[in-house]
């Protein structure tokens, strides 16, 4: 699409297509749900403060998962949580997105050998979209997790479906 | 001001039957609300049974093990000692330079060995900042929870100078893996004394600034005053500690009371709440004594930038660490209160048994004690000032 | 008071309910019978001279040679003294009395100790598990713990 106001040269008027302007509204706003688990919400909400400031890509923190497009699930995902997590997924509507944020959502991280409690990465349960690694990833990486969900939602169509 | 020490601390419930103006009986009952273990403001992923009438609290169920992830087992089946220590961070992982900390001092004891005196002095700097850092999680958080989000803002961009710090020393912002056994992973950077000072100068106006902010603003004092009082036999017999204990006019630091690394050679004082906005022991009262907490950290800080001796920090980390069989349980000061390693040596090369008594657990089952009576939105507030990190409640 | 006085204090009192103490490591402790804790506990708490009121940490212990243990670490804020209390039970029959009533905290402790190990602390007042889901197999920290495959469904190992 381009910035916006570059493209009003004609009148107010631009032609594009309905995917493209569909994925551009909605990679520009992915609402977001909060909900940290572990150490990687303490760099959610870093990134979310004001030195990295995840609102200027449209990101904004809703409480409930009817409101909300995306999910960073981050932190671990313990057993006892993993049906938590299910049902918040599924009351989320379509279109709806799952970034999984850390070592410990993607695979299990660290507790992958002896955590008897600790669920192996988060896509045992749910879709994922994006896997951002590292223990816990800086604000930064998780920044460009979310560009890499964006360009995944710029590629979109209506008429091919998404797997 | 005295408006609001006679303010009503529990308000009576009347479950059965009211009567209304125009002389009809209602039949009220009590309610069971579930808070979480995904909620906006219980701090993580704890979930609590709220037992109401109409909007009274009248008892409180706390759900823990969301995030179990199984510390102990691990620490067990590590192949050394040293090894524990990244495990160890994750468990509070908003204050992992005192974890860390604390660890190594337990297994220090247990040891019997020294460690240099740069050593000491380094892990003080650190545990400090790391207090403040902590603290303004606790307070910016404790904010959002009254309903203030500007001080999170100004809590976040300060504590990103000190995760500056810590990035320079160890290269981590949040899991260090720094202080090992013995000594520590890296040594200062050439730069870090002076951006250290620089900071504890940047920093002291700010404390200042988010008090008027927040601390004196009078909507927060009326809502935190007299809320969530914690008596101090109650706070004695539940084994509180940290802000929540001298929070309610108990003076005890482990700093100071059970002495560990250089604390003794410095010059500062615990905090007690007194009771300045309502009664002794109310949330305000935990949210002051963090805040002048976060003062006192930065006289410890410049007193021990000032006399850092030169050494090894590596010089004393044990080749193998293979203790003798016995145990020892030893407590250091975190933020949040007492942590304690009790660790069990069989005369292996890995630990038998390592149990780590977190704080946030201990101050977390006072939570009945002391919200009932109030109200839902009380609930918030107190539950945020016990100051909880689920990472270490659930271990 | 030293660990010993507390010993002869506690000895005196309950003379035969002592098991073993040893008083020369780091940690002096004193091992005692797990049907009398609660008694040991009040008295230990209510005695003037000892004043035991600070329950620093209650922790379970697995020792692999068929026994389990409860340990207490005790300290007095009035005196400034600490001791550490033990009692062992077999995997069998694993009951210690509960303190809960002595010391508030050990409420939670109790409950974690039984969750993980799996010590039941005869008449606590709740006693169900607070770490782990309600209808987990098992006691994961023993040290013959065998991680299960699927728990509902959930695929457990890696």
């Amino acid at each position: 699409m381009g910035l916006l106001d570059q493209r009003f040269e004609s009148g107010n008027v631009f032609v594009t297509s309905l995917d493209n302007l569909l994925n551009w509204a909605r990679l520009s706003s992915l609402w977001q749900m909060q909900f940290g688990l572990a150490c990687c919400a303490i760099e959610m909400m870093a990134a979310s403060a004001s030195n990295f400031d995840i609102m200027r890509f449209g990101i904004i923190p809703r409480a409930t998962p009817r409101q909300v497009d995306v999910l960073f699930v981050a932190g671990t995902v313990t057993i006892k949580m993993a049906s938590r997590i299910k049902r918040l997924y599924d009351q989320m509507a379509e279109p709806r997105y799952v970034l999984s944020m850390g070592s410990c959502s993607n695979c299990g991280g660290p507790y992958w050998e002896h955590g008897y409690h600790v669920l192996k990465g988060v896509d045992r349960v749910i879709p994922v979209d994006v896997y951002v690694p590292g223990c816990p990833p800086r604000p930064e990486a998780l920044l460009e997790g979310i560009i890499k969900l964006q360009e995944k939602v710029r590629r979109e169509s209506l008429v091919k479906k998404s797997a | 001001m005295s408006e609001t020490k006679t303010l009503p601390t529990r308000y009576v419930t009347q479950p059965g039957e009211i009567k209304t103006s125009s002389g009809k009986t209602l039949r009220t009952d009590e309610m069971i609300i579930n808070m979480g273990p995904q909620h906006p403001s219980t701090h993580g992923v704890l979930r609590l049974e709220i037992v109401v009438d109409g909007e009274i609290v009248v008892d409180i169920i706390p759900h823990i093990g969301y995030l179990h992830r199984c510390f102990e087992k691990h620490a067990e089946n590590m192949i050394n000692y040293q090894q524990v220590i990244p495990y160890v961070d994750r468990m509070d992982y908003v204050a992992a330079m005192n974890m860390e900390h604390g660890y190594a001092v337990a297994v220090e004891r247990l040891l019997k060995i020294e460690v240099p005196e740069r050593v000491e002095y380094l892990r003080v700097i650190m545990a400090e900042l790391q207090r403040i850092a902590s603290h303004l999680v606790a307070v910016g958080t404790f904010g959002i929870d009254a309903g203030a989000f500007t001080p999170f803002l100004y809590a976040f961009r300060d504590r990103e100078l000190i995760l500056d710090l810590f990035e320079m020393t160890c290269g981590a912002r949040l899991l260090y893996n720094y202080i090992w056994v013995g000594g520590l992973s890296h040594d200062l950077p050439p730069q870090f004394i002076d951006k250290c000072k620089e900071f504890c100068t940047y920093f002291k106006p700010r404390i200042k600034q988010f008090n008027d902010l927040l601390t004196f603003n009078e909507i927060f004092v009326k809502r935190t005053a007299n809320v969530g009082v914690l008596p101090k036999d109650v706070a004695l017999n539940y084994a509180c500690s940290g802000p929540m204990l001298r929070g309610s006019g108990i003076n005890w630091d482990l700093r100071r009371d059970d002495p560990y690394s250089v604390y003794s050679r410095f010059e500062w004082q615990p905090q007690l709440g007194k009771g300045e906005m309502g009664a002794v022991g109310d949330t305000w009262d935990r949210h002051i004594v963090r805040m002048r907490e976060m003062e006192e950290s930065v006289r410890i800080i410049e007193q021990a930038l000032a006399g850092i001796p030169a050494g090894n920090v590596q010089a004393a980390i044990p080749k193998r660490i293979r203790p003798e069989a016995g145990e020892i349980y030893a407590r250091t000061e975190t933020p949040r209160g007492e942590l304690g390693y009790y660790i069990i040596s069989d005369g292996s090369g890995s630990p038998f048994r390592v149990k780590a008594r977190s704080p946030a657990f201990v101050n977390l089952s006072v939570l009945p004690e002391i919200a009932r009576g109030g109200m839902i939105a009380d609930l918030v507030l107190i539950a945020g000032s016990v100051d909880i990190v689920l990472g270490e409640v659930d271990r | 008071m030293t660990a010993a006085e507390i010993l002869e204090n506690v000895k005196s009192e309950f003379g035969d309910s002592v098991v073993e103490s040893k008083l020369d490591v780091l940690q002096p402790w004193i091992l005692v019978a797990p049907e009398r804790m609660r008694e040991i506990a009040y008295f230990l708490r209510d005695d003037p001279a000892m004043q035991f009121d600070y329950l620093m940490c209650l922790s379970g212990v697995d020792y692999n040679n068929g026994k389990l243990g409860a340990v207490y670490h005790l300290f007095s804020t009035v005196h400034r003294h600490k001791i550490v209390l033990k009692a062992q039970c077999t995997k069998e029959d694993a009951h210690v009395q509960s303190v809960s009533a002595v010391w508030g905290t050990a409420n939670w402790h109790e409950r974690e100790a039984f969750d993980l190990i799996g010590i039941v602390f005869d008449e606590h007042p709740d006693l169900r598990r607070i770490l782990l889901p309600d209808d987990w197999e098992g006691h994961p920290l023993r040290k013959d713990y065998k991680v299960s495959e699927f728990y509902n469904g959930m695929n457990v190992p890696y």
